[in-house]
């Protein structure tokens, strides 16, 4: 089975950063203008019970122009890169800047904002992947259902298994003589496995992601996917106390990526964030180095130049538990009296750049999760968390959210628990944290997960 | 309206897709165009527009489903995008029939009066200043407001080998306020979001004042609230936004695609009793103006109104076309997806709990002990194992059949048949409350519904002792 989407698209011939120049080429006297093209190539496929259930193919191209004028801002996208509508939405972006309230602080990422600053080099891209035919991606998905029925006799059924892919490429460029371009691969196989014993079903799921398919693990994907379901078979609902608490990486990197968000420039110059005026003050136990470092190659987030096409760098943002200072993108930076930090980032070419995390994570420590299991004598291991978007707030810092795992008690894995829910605010668990794992894991997303000891939660059930 | 495709297009492009076999081909062709502005820190700060145009052409050939998109609605970039479909769906080869595309539209389940794109865009900047004010007049302690406004309008034209050619035009309007609040204990920040199936005609019927007054109002409320308790107590939802309840509890583990994998608690229950008697649940699509309404869902099949559990007996699931044909009946209306560049799948509409007989007032004053949950923030469901969170954002205690202080936010979980069951009193009134549901990556305008009602017990995952 060759590729099966056809050349004759009209996205494929097009050069990103020519769209992106020629739209900000057309700035007239007096107004800025930034273009960011985009295009991705995915794949997606999904089997069930040993068939192929669906295969998706698929080129996306978008564009988004900012417009500014007046220190006022417009911005308008379309999904599509022909050259008319591109010039549609060029037209849409400067009447939108029209109704823009003029903002002082309002403007496009100039040479000056970054002087002296080098991007770094990091190669995302794997031309590899385009190679791979489709049938090969086909047999990712068989084999990690396979082996996820496989790994145990108690696994009754894998409810999804899942390959996907995306080759995506990027060009922005501005009036002002900034522009950058980026390309990235990403592959990644997952499974969820349900397990079954008696009438208890218990679910976990496994993934495995790299930038081509070859460097998948589809054996550890199915190993996790199966070992998280039928480690839970048995839960029960314990009684409601305060205790220690293990965080696996896959729930740690979401709550990092929370903190990551309250550490937003813009958050702060809006007075939207729970560090409100905390900087210099210890937010965090001595422990705590958390760094967002989108040079490090190794990470699923790493980039040359962020969205505004400013070079990335290392930004260390608390240091021994003390807030150093938070993210920038040009606008918050000049809004803070500060520089930009290279911190522009933008969800597709559906919106304008905001600030956030890239490679946002903890200095690792040195031991294992086994190692500190063993010297743990009661606590609760948290395998995963439900409902991070409706029991977190980053401005209040409230945290709530459903849990399971297992416990631990004398230096061992014990029972398993569902149905938990565990609670603390988010400035409490940086300051409670009271071991960090050696497991750093680059995960896609703005974090990374590592284990993590918090000193105290409190654990509702019964 | 001019049609997005012509028919013999339609056609052409159907026999290209099932040219070298295959059981069913569809065409699914999607127009949308969206305006939003955000006001935050005192400053209409952006108005965005976005426009998208694809059709995404699907061939199935035995088990296997063949998927190709394309932003190319030209008789060449659609027969590419059927060649590609085709080519994916590798299945047995299936008998190849397509029968004349037939017109098959769906009534509106209620009529737009005023087009978004008829609206000036500073008139829709403006909505944004007002609420702005009302907000910052409520208290001085009411420190940042951002306001946004959002419009879609959504043309769909459906066509498939199985003659089938509908066409919709979906309109959509929502205003959101959120308000942080200072207080001694921190910030606290509080939000609404009312949407409807509508234009600009939103706005006669929710003035963004009161929108900011409620936002402005739950963030003070915060300010002055206390831990939420920590572990199993009676808790009373105010009507509306507990519908989320049903969503998470039962809505899901009834589609019938997570049926169908074995993956949900309710899954071969037909014609058992999985709710207390007091429990009605319907999804129901053709709900006038409602968030989740349309006329034909995105795989051209009219929406209905399909009675899920019947006074605590369950009745039937929600289905899609594939679903359906797999197990020889039709579909209910339920195949939803996000854009063109998605695959349908089984969704929720508008999902509510049928009102009871209760006063509302009676169940609070019949509560010796509880958690009064006024506004909830959304939640997440595992349907294999029927365990659901849902997030509170207002709730007060009930003490002594009395509401008394307010509670800081937190996280509810349960498991959905056990609290089907321990719903233990259901009141005259009724509410809806606007949402996205998220399901595989991809998110749906979709409401929720109930009238006050008491689950026995729920476990509160709050920081303080019950």
């Amino acid at each position: 089975m060759g590729p099966p989407v056809s050349d004759r698209l009209v996205s494929r011939r097009v050069d990103l950063l020519s769209v992106a120049r020629e739209i900000a080429g057309a700035a007239r006297p007096g107004e800025q203008i930034e273009a960011y093209a985009l295009r991705s190539r995915e794949t997606e496929v999904k089997v069930y019970a040993g068939v192929v259930e669906s295969l998706s193919v698929a080129e996306i191209g978008g564009v988004g122009v900012r417009v500014v004028v007046e220190n006022r801002t417009g911005y308008a996208w379309a999904g599509s890169l022909a050259p008319e509508v591109v010039a549609d939405t060029l037209a849409e972006a400067r009447d939108n800047a029209i109704f823009g309230a003029p903002d002082e602080h309002a403007g496009l990422a100039a040479p000056t904002d970054f002087a002296g600053i080098e991007a770094p080099a990091v190669d995302l891209w794997r031309d590899e992947l385009l190679s791979v035919p489709v049938a090969d991606k086909v047999a990712l998905a068989l084999e990690v259902e396979r082996l996820t029925l496989a790994a145990d006799r108690r696994v009754r059924g894998v409810e999804s298994a899942d390959y996907g892919d995306a080759a995506i490429e990027a060009a922005v460029s501005n009036s002002l003589g900034v522009e950058a371009t980026s390309r990235r691969c990403v592959a990644s196989v997952s499974a969820s496995a349900m397990a079954g014993e008696r009438d208890d079903t218990q679910t976990g799921a496994g993934f495995s992601v790299a930038r081509t398919p070859d460097d998948l693990d589809v054996e550890g994907a199915a190993r996790d996917a199966a070992l998280r379901s039928t480690r839970l078979l048995g839960a029960k609902q314990p009684s409601s106390r305060r205790l220690c608490v293990i965080l696996d990486p896959l729930v740690s990197r979401s709550i990092l990526g929370l903190i990551g968000s309250a550490l937003n420039g813009e958050a702060i110059a809006k007075g939207r964030s729970m560090f409100l005026g905390r900087e210099g003050e210890q937010v965090g136990s001595p422990m705590v180095n958390l760094i967002d470092d989108p040079t490090n190659p190794i990470a699923f987030g790493a980039a040359t130049h962020d969205a505004e096409g400013v070079p990335v760098r290392r930004n260390a943002l608390i240091v021994d538990g003390v807030l150093q200072g938070f993210l920038q993108n040009v606008y918050s930076g000049r809004r803070s009296g500060v520089t930009t930090t290279g911190s522009a980032v933008r969800g597709g070419f559906k919106s304008a750049p905001g600030v956030g995390a890239r490679a946002l994570h903890l200095a690792p420590g040195r031991r294992t999760l086994d190692e500190i299991v063993a010297s743990t004598p009661d606590a609760l291991f948290v395998q995963s968390v439900s409902g991070l978007h409706s029991g977190t707030n980053p401005v209040s810092g409230d945290f709530s959210v459903g849990a399971e795992g297992l416990m631990v008690r004398d230096g061992a894995f014990a029972e398993p628990v569902r149905e938990i829910t565990i609670a603390s605010t988010l400035p409490r668990i940086l300051l409670t944290i009271a071991e960090i794992g050696g497991d750093l894991t680059w995960l896609p997303g703005a974090a990374a997960g590592i284990t993590l000891v918090i000193g105290e939660m409190q654990m509702s059930g019964n | 309206m001019t049609q997005l495709v012509d028919e013999t297009v339609l056609d052409r492009t159907l026999r290209a897709a099932l040219r070298n076999g295959g059981d069913f081909a569809e065409v699914f062709v999607e127009d949308r165009r969206t305006t939003a502005a955000r006001l935050d820190d005192r400053r209409v700060e952006e108005m965005v527009s976005g426009r998208e145009r694809g059709a995404g052409i699907r061939v199935v050939r035995g088990g296997t489903t063949g998927f190709a998109h394309t932003a190319d609605l030209s008789e060449d970039g659609l027969r590419d995008a059927a060649e590609a479909a085709a080519a994916a769906a590798r299945g047995e080869a299936g008998k190849t029939n397509i029968v004349a595309l037939t017109r098959r539209n769906a009534p509106r389940p209620h009529d737009v009066e005023v087009l978004p794109e008829s609206v000036e865009k500073s008139a829709k900047a403006d909505l944004l200043a007002r609420a702005d004010d009302a907000a910052r007049t409520e208290s001085e302690t009411i420190r940042q407001v951002s306001a946004s406004y959002a419009d879609a309008r959504r043309r769909i034209l459906v066509a498939n080998s199985d003659g089938l050619l509908a066409d919709d035009d979906q309109v959509r309007t929502r205003f959101l306020v959120n308000c942080v609040a200072d207080s001694d204990t921190g910030l606290q920040t509080g939000t609404e979001a009312p949407g409807r199936s509508v234009g600009f005609e939103l706005f006669d019927e929710i003035a963004p004042e009161a929108v900011a007054r409620i936002a402005a109002r739950r963030a003070l409320t915060a300010a002055r609230a206390r831990p939420a308790p920590s572990g199993k107590l009676a808790v009373v939802l105010k009507r509306g936004a507990g519908g989320v309840l049903f969503h998470e509890a039962c809505g899901h583990g009834l589609e019938a695609d997570l049926v169908g994998r074995d993956a949900s608690v309710f899954g071969g229950r037909v014609g058992e009793m999985v709710a207390s008697p007091l429990v009605t649940v319907v999804d129901d699509g053709t709900y006038a103006r409602e968030w989740g309404t349309y006329a034909i869902d995105d795989e051209g099949t009219p929406a209905q109104r399909n009675v899920l559990i019947e006074n605590g007996v369950l009745t039937d699931y929600m289905w899609d076309l594939t679903r359906a044909a797999k197990e020889g009946r039709g579909s209910s209306g339920n195949g939803r997806r996000e854009t063109y560049q998605h695959l349908p799948m089984v969704r929720m509409t508008n999902t509510y709990l049928l009102a009871g007989e209760e006063d509302p007032d009676d169940i609070i004053s019949q509560t010796p002990y509880g958690l009064y949950c006024v506004a909830l923030g959304g939640g997440q469901v595992n349907t294999a194992t029927g365990d659901f969170v849902f997030g509170i954002t207002e709730a007060y205690m009930i003490e002594n059949g009395e509401i008394t202080e307010p509670v800081r936010a937190a996280q509810l979980i349960g498991n959905g048949p056990e609290a089907l069951r321990s719903v233990d009193a259901v009141g005259s009134d009724f509410d809806t409350w606007a949402g996205t549901c998220g399901k595989d990556g991809q998110g749906v305008p979709v409401s929720a519904g109930q009238p006050t009602l008491r689950v026995a017990e729920l476990t509160v995952g709050g920081t303080a002792g019950v």
